[in-house]
């Protein structure tokens, strides 16, 4: 058995002529939590879309278990997602459904269990998340951290291998963040999964996870434990981990030079 | 000037291929949605539940605004036919006009405009809320759980629903033409009944229900799936769908009509 349940080689990605990845090599090895962080818009959230089959790569490939992702059919690629569970930015829960049939919904639609056993199960995935008492309320009825907690709950209703995440701590009080740090960590090492989280939360990404990649420009710029990091001398992570304003990543969009911007006439 | 005309045509050019292209995915949805439709009435609960919404809950608009065509055909129609004497035939032109066109095209409208535009804004939302790309996480196609039980309940709905403002617009016409105006009440029905015709008036209006029904379910299930995950994209998406449906019914209605009357 490969020692790394997602492995991506040479992955490059892009929508028409603007290329969001070029050429990114990672490994995420079993029972770790793997964290990739990047500024906004820099393809984070993409590349759990391409590890997902529901983008395909322009050139390289990503293996989920052995198996080249971009190349399985359709039906392959259902087979790989019951693997996976994912992480929506904002929990993406049902809203026309309970929370108890949030949660229900991948066994009910995957299995052949009975009511009485789902049930338990839903009961079982809601209590490690804390909810267990919410089970009959809508999603419109939770707030932020609690709907992240249900879609947690949801995400690992049928104890997937790879569970993703995709800004897990977006728009979350210091309490709900503790909460779901806590619970990435534990689900993590109670289902034997490997976890990957994507996230741009320098503080609190670097006291959990086990190895951090570093996207900036389509490429990874820096890989390594958070302590490796933390020590980094490259300037864009120095810039990122203590988060300046400005650096290699600058302040300014790309512009003309303002003081001739500002002397053009208004209408030419 | 010569750069201008040039812009101008391949501003058209442009227009025309980009429908060309959405009618295209238009219809290879409507093919998927019909190859994925065995699951969705396997679980048949889906379909049940969809129906109560798009369709039972259509049910007062349809009703009220039945009665009130009815009575203004009964008025107008009787308002008309006096001045040839022949006021009794009164019930035969309500029934027919109901049955004919009044019905199914009406209910399609207002169908597009109480259910298509709920389901548009259900399933755009779905999707600029990511549910569908949940869905799809979890090896669920949002065709088989999403779109097919909506398209079926629509086409379920559609026929009762014409059928029932039939019903309630001749009731209509009679309240007006009987007990207000006085018309002969044993004129108004076997007159009706002598002249209404199974096979050409009833089973043509359900059949034009019936196409009306695929067309405005399947326009509001394709443009809420097709619609840019944004409030603008929603709010657009929700504006084609009243448009495009009543157009397409509209069109349709000549079409179908001028097959049926050879």
């Amino acid at each position: 058995m490969n020692d790394n349940i997602v492995e991506i080689d040479n992955l490059s990605f892009g929508y028409g002529n603007r290329q969001l990845h070029k050429g990114i090599n990672m490994r995420f090895p079993r029972g770790k939590v793997v964290a990739i962080m990047g500024g906004s818009g820099s393809g984070k959230t993409t590349i759990l879309r391409l590890i997902g089959g529901q983008l395909k790569p322009t050139a390289g490939e990503v293996r989920v278990d052995g198996k080249v992702v971009h190349q399985q059919s359709r039906q392959e690629i259902y087979n790989l997602r019951r693997k996976m569970g994912m992480l929506f930015q904002f929990g993406a829960l049902f809203t026309d459904l309970s929370v108890f049939d949030n949660v229900a919904f991948p066994m009910r639609e995957h299995t052949n269990l009975q009511e009485s056993v789902i049930r338990d199960l839903v009961l079982l995935k809601l209590n490690a998340v804390g909810l267990r008492g919410a089970r009959d309320l809508m999603p419109s009825e939770l707030s932020g951290g609690m709907s992240r907690r249900v879609a947690l709950a949801r995400a690992v209703a049928l104890d997937p291998a790879i569970i993703m995440y995709d800004e897990p701590f977006a728009g979350l009080d210091p309490i709900s963040m503790g909460v779901i740090v806590n619970l990435i960590r534990n689900l993590n090492d109670a289902l034997g999964a490997t976890s990957i989280v994507v996230t741009h939360d320098v503080h609190e990404t670097f006291a959990f996870v086990d190895y951090i990649y570093f996207v900036s420009d389509g490429v990874v710029v820096a890989e390594g434990t958070p302590d490796d990091l933390r020590n980094s001398n490259l300037p864009f992570v120095h810039q990122f981990v203590y988060g300046e304003a400005d650096g290699p990543v600058p302040f300014h969009y790309a512009a003309p030079d303002y003081r001739r911007d500002l002397l053009r006439s208004t209408h030419a | 000037m010569l750069n201008r005309m040039i812009r101008f045509l391949r501003g058209i050019g442009h227009r025309a291929i980009d429908r060309i292209w959405r009618l295209g995915r238009a219809a290879r949805f409507f093919l998927t949605t019909l190859a994925l439709s065995g699951e969705s009435l396997r679980r048949i609960h889906l379909v049940i539940r969809e129906t109560y919404f798009t369709g039972v809950l259509s049910l007062i608009i349809i009703v009220v605004s039945a009665l009130f065509v009815g009575m203004v055909l009964g008025l107008q129609g009787y308002n008309t036919l006096q001045k040839y004497g022949s006021s009794d035939a009164i019930g035969v032109l309500v029934a027919l006009s109901l049955v004919r066109e009044l019905g199914p095209v009406v209910t399609a409208l207002l169908f597009a405009g109480r259910a298509g535009t709920a389901i548009t804004a259900e399933i755009g939302l779905m999707k600029a809320t990511e549910q569908l790309s949940a869905m799809e996480m979890m090896a669920v196609n949002p065709i088989a759980r999403v779109v097919a039980p909506r398209f079926w309940a629509g086409v379920i709905s559609m026929p009762l629903l014409a059928a029932l403002f039939s019903m309630i617009g001749v009731f209509g016409g009679y309240l007006v033409a009987v007990p207000l105006i006085g018309v002969d009440n044993g004129a108004f029905w076997s007159q009706m009944q002598s002249s209404v015709d199974f096979r050409e008036d009833i089973v043509n209006g359900v059949i034009k229900s019936c196409v009306f029904g695929v067309v405005c379910t399947v326009i509001a299930l394709f443009e809420g799936y097709d619609a840019p995950p944004t409030a603008e994209g929603v709010s657009h998406a929700t504006t084609r769908t009243v448009v495009n449906s009543s157009l397409a019914v509209l069109g349709l209605d000549f079409v179908l009509t001028s097959f049926m009357l050879n």
